[in-house]
C-alpha cells in the first residue's frame, strides 16, 4: 500500500511536470541558498582556523600605526620600533615564550640565471618558533651569524621552487642587491593564506643583514610574540601596550601609534561573522521555506479541486479516509522532497563553483545537507495536510457528481 | 425443503425499514424518502425504476453505504449499517459492495489493469495476486488482451465493461448499478446486461441496478418502482414483499 502512495505520488508529478517544478521552485531556491552560502562559510572558517593554527594560536602581532582602527596615520608615517623594544618586551613582561623582531623588505633575487621577485624578512631564531615555522631540510642560523649579521639565508618552498626547481639549493648562492647570500636551509611549505597570499614566498634572514645591507637602519616593522601556553594572551597584550605607550611616551588621551593583535582577537571576529551569517541565513530558509510551502499548499488545494471526481471514485470503490489524507500527503511530501534534493545539488554545486572562484576548500557539511533535506520533507508534511484532509473528508456523493 | 426453511432463517440480505431521508432542515426541509420498507434477498436481480426526484437515486446512495438515512434501519445481512462511521462505512463498500455508474467513472490515464486493480489496493491484496485477479476479472467481460489501454483508447461499452471487471475483482455481495447503460447504444447495452445476468445467475451475484429503460429491466427478476420518496407498491413486479 505505501509503494503504491509513492508510485502514484510520482505518476500524479510527472503528469505535471511543469506545474510540479513550478511549484517546487521556491523550495529549490530557498534550501540551495542555504547550501552554499553554510558550506561556503565552512570552508572560509576551515581556512581561517587553519592560517590561524598555522600562525600559532599563542602568537601576538605588534606592528606601528593604528592598525585597521579608523583612518589615520598609517604604519608608514608612524615610529617604527627599535631592537630595544623587542627586548624590553621580553626581559619586562612575564608569561611570553619568545619575540620576534621583525623588519623586511622586498627584493629581486637571483639564482644562476633565473630571478624572483619576493620579500626578504630579517628576524632572529625566535622567528621560527613563533611563527610555526619548521624546516624542511638545512639548519636555522647559528647564533654568530645573528650577532654578525652573516650573508646566509632560508628559502621559503615557493622561492626555493622559482629559483632552483627540483635541485638541492643547500651551499647555493642567491643575490639581492649587492648581498650574495649563501642559502643554509629550506623552510617546509605552509600554502596560502586566507588573503590569498602566498605565504611560502619570502626568505629569512639574520635581522641585522637585513637592517645593514639591505635596509640602511636599525628600523623594526613588526615584533611578534609568543606567550607560553597556558597564559592568557589578553593579559599579555594589555602588557605589552602599557609597556609600548611608556617607551614611546605617549601621555594620557593620546591614542596609541601601534597596535597589538592576539589570535584571540582574529578569532572572535570570525566568530562574530559566523554567528551573523548564520542568523541571516535562517532568515532566508525561513522565508523561502515557507513561500516555498504556501506554494505546495496553493497546488494541492488545485490539484484536489481538480481530481474531486477522482477521488469521489476512489472513495467509493472502498478507500478509507486516512488512504485519501495519505495519498495527497505524500504527493505533497515528495514534491517539496524533490525541492529539496534540487535545491541541495544547486547549492553544492553553486558552492563547489564559488569555492574555486574564491580559492577556499571546499567541504562537504553532511549534516546541513541532512538538515536541508529533512526540513524540506517537513514543509510538505506541514503545508500538504490541509489540502489533504480537505481530500479526505469530501462526501462520496458529492465529489462523484462533480464534473 | 431443509434447506429452504434454513435460507428463510436467515436474515436477509438487505432490509430496509420505515427508512426515510430529509435533506435540509426547518422550513427548506425536503424529504427525499418518506418510509421506505424493502427487502433484497441474496442471488436476486433488481431493478429499481421511476422518475427523477421520486428518491431512487437517494436509496441507492443509502443502500451503497455512500449516505445515511435520516431515520428508519437500515440491516445488512441483519446487521445495523445506519449507525456506522465514515471509515465502517468505506469498509463496508471494500468488502461488501460493488459500484457502477453511468458515466463509468474509470481513471483517466490509467491502464484498463490498474483500474481494476485499484480496490484491491485499498484491500491490502498483495502484487503479484492483484495482477492476477485483474486480469482474471478483465477476460469474465471479455477484454482479455486490453489490459495496458487507457479508457480514452476504449469506447464506451468497453468502458464499462472495465467497470464492472472492477467492481467484480473484489468478488462483493452486491453489485450497485447506477445507469449503467445509461451512455451506450442498445448493442452495447444488450452486451452490459447480459454480462450482469451472467454474474447473477452463474455466481449468485446480488444485482441492484436503477435504470430508465424498461427493455433494461426486464433482465430484472424483479422491478421496483418509485415515486415521491415512496416505493409505488401497485407496480411491483415478481415477488412480492
Amino acid at each position: 500500500m505505501f509503494w503504491e502512495t509513492i508510485s502514484l505520488a510520482f505518476r500524479e508529478i510527472r503528469r505535471n511536470v511543469l506545474r510540479s517544478s513550478l511549484t517546487i521552485l521556491g523550495i529549490v531556491i530557498g534550501v540551495a541558498a542555504v547550501i552554499t552560502l553554510v558550506t561556503l562559510g565552512g570552508g572560509a572558517t576551515a581556512q581561517v582556523a587553519a592560517e590561524i593554527s598555522s600562525l600559532g594560536s599563542n602568537l601576538i602581532q605588534v606592528r606601528a600605526g593604528q592598525g585597521f582602527r579608523g583612518p589615520g596615520r598609517t604604519s608608514g608615517t608612524a615610529k617604527p620600533f627599535k631592537l630595544d623594544d623587542a627586548k624590553a618586551i621580553a626581559q619586562q613582561i612575564s608569561g611570553i615564550a619568545a619575540v620576534a623582531p621583525n623588519a623586511s623588505r622586498s627584493a629581486q633575487v637571483i639564482a644562476g640565471n633565473t630571478n624572483w621577485s619576493t620579500s626578504i624578512t630579517g628576524s632572529t631564531n625566535d622567528f621560527l618558533f613563533v611563527r610555526s615555522w619548521s624546516l624542511a631540510n638545512g639548519r636555522s642560523f647559528a647564533e654568530s651569524e645573528i650577532r654578525s649579521g652573516k650573508a646566509v639565508c632560508i628559502l621559503g618552498a615557493t622561492v626555493k621552487r622559482e629559483l632552483f626547481g627540483e635541485q638541492d639549493p643547500l651551499g647555493a648562492s642567491v643575490r639581492f642587491n649587492t648581498i650574495t647570500c649563501q642559502v643554509i636551509g629550506v623552510f617546509e611549505a605552509k600554502g596560502q593564506s586566507s588573503g590569498g597570499n602566498d605565504q611560502d614566498d619570502f626568505i629569512l634572514v639574520p635581522l641585522r643583514t637585513l637592517q645593514r645591507r639591505l635596509a640602511g637602519n636599525t628600523d623594526i616593522n613588526a615584533i611578534f610574540v609568543s606567550a607560553q601556553d597556558g597564559v592568557s594572551t589578553t593579559k599579555v597584550k594589555e602588557d605589552i601596550e602599557r609597556l609600548l605607550r611608556e617607551r614611546r611616551r605617549l601621555g594620557e588621551g593620546q591614542d596609541d601609534d601601534f597596535f597589538v593583535r592576539d589570535m584571540q582577537e582574529i578569532m572572535s571576529t570570525l566568530t562574530g561573522t559566523t554567528r551573523i551569517l548564520t542568523t541571516l541565513l535562517g532568515a532566508v530558509a525561513a522565508v523561502s521555506l515557507l513561500v516555498g510551502g504556501i506554494g505546495i499548499m496553493n497546488i494541492m488545494l488545485v490539484s484536489v479541486t481538480e481530481r474531486t471526481r477522482e477521488i469521489g471514485i476512489r472513495l467509493a470503490i472502498g478507500a478509507m479516509e486516512q488512504d485519501v489524507l495519505m495519498q495527497f500527503l505524500v504527493e505533497a511530501v515528495v514534491l517539496s522532497s524533490f525541492g529539496g534534493l534540487f535545491g541541495i545539488a544547486f547549492g553544492l554545486g553553486a558552492a563547489a563553483l564559488g569555492a574555486k572562484a574564491m580559492n577556499m576548500p571546499f567541504i562537504f557539511n553532511p549534516g546541513i545537507v541532512a538538515l536541508a533535506f529533512v526540513f524540506s520533507g517537513g514543509v510538505g508534511i506541514v503545508f500538504g495536510f490541509f489540502p489533504a484532509r480537505k481530500a479526505a473528508r469530501l462526501d462520496p456523493i458529492e465529489a462523484l457528481r462533480h464534473e | 425443503m431443509n434447506s429452504r426453511e434454513a435460507t428463510r432463517s436467515a436474515a436477509p440480505l438487505i432490509e430496509l425499514q420505515g427508512v426515510t431521508k430529509i435533506y435540509g432542515a426547518g422550513v427548506a426541509a425536503m424529504p427525499a424518502l418518506r418510509g421506505i420498507d424493502l427487502v433484497i434477498e441474496a442471488g436476486e436481480f433488481v431493478a429499481v425504476m421511476g422518475p427523477s426526484g421520486s428518491g431512487k437515486s437517494t436509496c441507492m446512495n443509502i443502500l451503497g453505504c455512500l449516505d445515511k438515512p435520516t431515520s428508519g434501519t437500515f440491516l445488512f445481512e441483519g446487521f445495523e449499517v445506519g449507525g456506522l462511521s465514515r471509515d465502517q462505512l468505506a469498509v463496508m463498500r471494500r468488502s461488501c459492495l460493488g459500484f457502477i455508474f453511468q458515466g463509468f467513472n474509470l481513471l483517466n490515464r490509467t491502464s484498463a489493469l490498474e483500474n481494476v486493480e485499484l480496490p484491491l489496493i485499498y484491500r491490502g491484496v498483495p502484487v503479484a495476486l492483484r495482477h492476477r485477479r485483474a486480469r482474471a476479472a478483465l477476460a469474465t467481460v471479455g477484454l482479455a488482451g486490453w489490459e495496458s489501454h487507457t479508457p480514452g483508447e476504449l469506447s464506451g461499452g468497453q468502458q464499462q465493461r472495465v467497470a464492472i471487471a472492477r467492481a467484480i475483482v473484489t468478488e462483493p455481495k452486491v453489485l450497485l448499478a447506477d445507469e449503467p447503460t445509461g451512455n451506450l447504444d442498445s448493442a452495447r447495452s444488450r452486451e452490459v446486461m447480459e454480462l450482469l445476468t451472467t454474474f447473477n445467475r452463474q455466481q449468485g451475484l446480488t444485482v441492484i441496478m436503477v435504470t430508465h429503460e424498461p427493455d433494461m429491466a426486464a433482465y430484472a427478476g424483479q422491478q421496483i418502482h418509485f415515486i415521491d420518496g415512496l416505493i409505488n407498491s401497485a407496480a411491483l413486479t415478481g415477488r412480492t414483499l
